[in-house]
């Protein structure tokens, strides 16, 4: 069985971004770029997945810029088996990748497709269970663990108060959460192998998907600032603090 | 026009980020209905009718609705939705499991985690943990929406709207509930609470976590969370998570213990009324938007505190 897996190139979780003196968004020119960490968790796992012989192959996907290419060899240096670039300059959002995946869908016929709950850029946690939508299959998000059983997938989701488990036929949508795995560090002679490793490069219009944007970005403004307060100096005077002047307990 | 909320329920009682939702979809502008999909869910439906502001509770029964399954949901949403211009979720675990499979089943665009409605297709919404703020313009038909529940007061309760009973439709589903492990206990919920007491990466060990922080909670009648770093070294459970993409909270008082305030944290709780932090590192970027400091040893100053309050 194949896995399909789907990694963003996102500016990296150690950047604080900042948004531009113009407000028509934030300025990623010259800041590190790395792999989206939810698309790493669902890297490594499907990796996993197929170290213990429940998947053959794992194919990743990113959608984007030409530098995608490097987060596709990251994935592959992972351990994943090829690669396939969506190449566009446009501005891609979570509806317009889930139809690009779902046409690869189509392709490749996988029997799983992974992806991480979140980007750590627009942080919108859609595209997942919009795949899961566009192709009428099951659907589990916020994973914290997965098993192959019975030709079934167990999965086992982050929910509000606690954890829950799913059942899915096969081929299903999963979508990672922090838990799931612990990604390993990819090792020198990875990398180089991973130089090696295949990637295949589609545009938009060759999978017949129109990517046009439904959202559009008026404005991006600073976040208001909080400031910060005074430091007391004992116990005491916290509690008077608390009491007496936020008067919050 | 027409706005759609569906309501978070465990069958009895709402779950109080619905509240907040509505407040969002009566700033959207139109009449406000409100979606009880559930097994014997009556009394959850009753409870929803009483929301302020809601027009009418539209009560779908079925076994299936009981876990609220991410494909059921979106086939009874769905069979509803022509009828409305906004479909709002709250932006809990729940709801973003199902709003993105809706949007994209009627072929639009979802706009998620809005902090405020500044027309009925313009929204404001965080990007990059909070870092920046994007005013968004949907341009399709329909607005799917989830809603950060911090950005919006909850809806008043105490009027009456009527229920109306409508048939079920569910999907034809490839997906089964096996079982959950949720947690019971008394606290108020996380995202709900008052006064959180969170707990970090120096409390050591889950023992220490609980020794040290429960106290505290239990004398301010809080609810307990913990940063990533605590939750990843398996100090406290995964949902006590706060953060970027954790529970997002702006309860009146927070107190962090022990919890140096990497920006992925500070993103779950910047809105919070009152900041209390209580570190010993005087360096921790937690301080910068706390109120109050406390640099001290959190195993001494927090006993201390119990004692004090």
């Amino acid at each position: 069985m194949k896995a399909l897996v789907a990694v963003k190139r996102v500016v990296d979780y150690n950047v604080k971004v900042r948004v531009k003196s113009d407000q028509t968004g934030v300025d990623i020119a010259n800041v590190k770029m790395s792999m989206n960490p939810f698309d790493e968790i669902a890297v490594e796992e499907a990796v996993r997945l197929k170290e213990k012989g429940v998947l053959t192959e794992v194919v990743v996907v990113s959608c984007g810029v030409t530098q995608c290419q490097e987060t596709l060899r990251t994935a592959m240096a992972i351990g994943a088996d090829r690669g396939i670039l969506v190449e566009t300059n446009e501005e891609l959002q979570p509806l317009a990748v889930a139809k690009l995946l779902k046409a690869l869908a189509d392709k490749e016929q996988p029997g799983m497709v992974i992806l991480g709950k979140q980007a750590i850029d627009d942080d919108c946690n859609q595209t997942g269970q919009m795949l899961a939508a566009l192709t009428d299959w099951p659907q589990a998000t916020f994973a914290s663990k997965v098993e192959l059983v019975d030709g079934h997938l167990h999965v086992t989701r982050e929910v509000d108060g606690g954890l829950e488990t799913l059942k899915l036929s096969l081929p299903a949508v999963v979508t990672t959460d922090l838990r799931l795995n612990e990604p390993r560090y990819v090792t020198l002679p990875n990398i180089m192998k991973a130089k090696k490793k295949q990637i295949d490069i589609f545009k938009p219009e060759d999978l017949g998907v129109d990517v046009t944007p439904r959202i559009k970005t008026l404005k991006v403004s600073e976040p208001p600032k909080r400031s910060a307060g005074i430091k007391v100096a004992d116990v005491a005077a916290l509690v008077d603090k608390l009491k007496n002047e936020a008067k919050v307990i | 026009m027409a706005s759609l909320v569906i309501a978070e329920h465990d069958n009895q009682s709402l779950k109080p980020a619905t509240l907040n939702t509505v407040t969002a979809a009566i700033a959207c502008g139109g009449e406000v209905h409100l979606l009880v999909a559930g097994k014997n869910a009556t009394v959850a439906a009753q409870a929803a009718s009483h929301i302020s502001g809601v027009a009418k509770v539209l009560h779908a029964e079925a076994d299936v609705f009981e876990h609220g399954l991410a494909e059921h949901m979106a086939a009874q949403i769905l069979a509803l939705s022509s009828a409305y211009s906004h479909i709002l979720f709250a932006a809990t675990a729940s709801g973003k499991n199902i709003a993105p499979r809706v949007a994209a089943k009627l072929d639009v665009a979802q706009v998620s985690d809005i902090t405020r409605v500044d027309s009925p297709d313009t929204f404001e919404r965080p990007i990059y943990a909070g870092n920046a703020m994007a005013t968004v313009q949907a341009t399709d038909a329909t607005k799917v929406i989830t809603v950060r529940t911090t950005g919006f007061d909850a809806a008043a309760t105490g009027s009456s709207a009527p229920v109306e009973v409508i048939q079920a439709t569910t999907a034809d589903a490839k997906s089964q509930f096996m079982g959950s492990e949720i947690a019971k206990n008394d606290r108020p919920e996380l995202t709900a609470a008052k006064i959180i007491v969170s707990g970090g990466r120096a409390l050591g060990s889950a023992e220490k976590f609980s020794e040290v922080i429960t106290p505290l909670a239990d004398k301010l009648g809080a609810a307990m969370g913990a940063s990533r770093a605590a939750v990843d070294a398996g100090y406290a459970p995964n949902d006590w998570q706060v953060g970027q993409t954790g529970k997002i909270v702006a309860p009146q008082l927070y107190v962090a213990c022990g919890i140096s305030g990497a920006i992925q944290h500070l993103a779950g709780m910047k809105d919070s009324k009152v900041i209390v932090a209580i570190n010993k590192d005087p360096e921790a970027p937690i301080f910068s938007v706390a109120d109050y400091g406390l640099e001290a040893d959190l195993f001494v100053a927090v006993p201390e505190l119990v004692s004090a309050l």
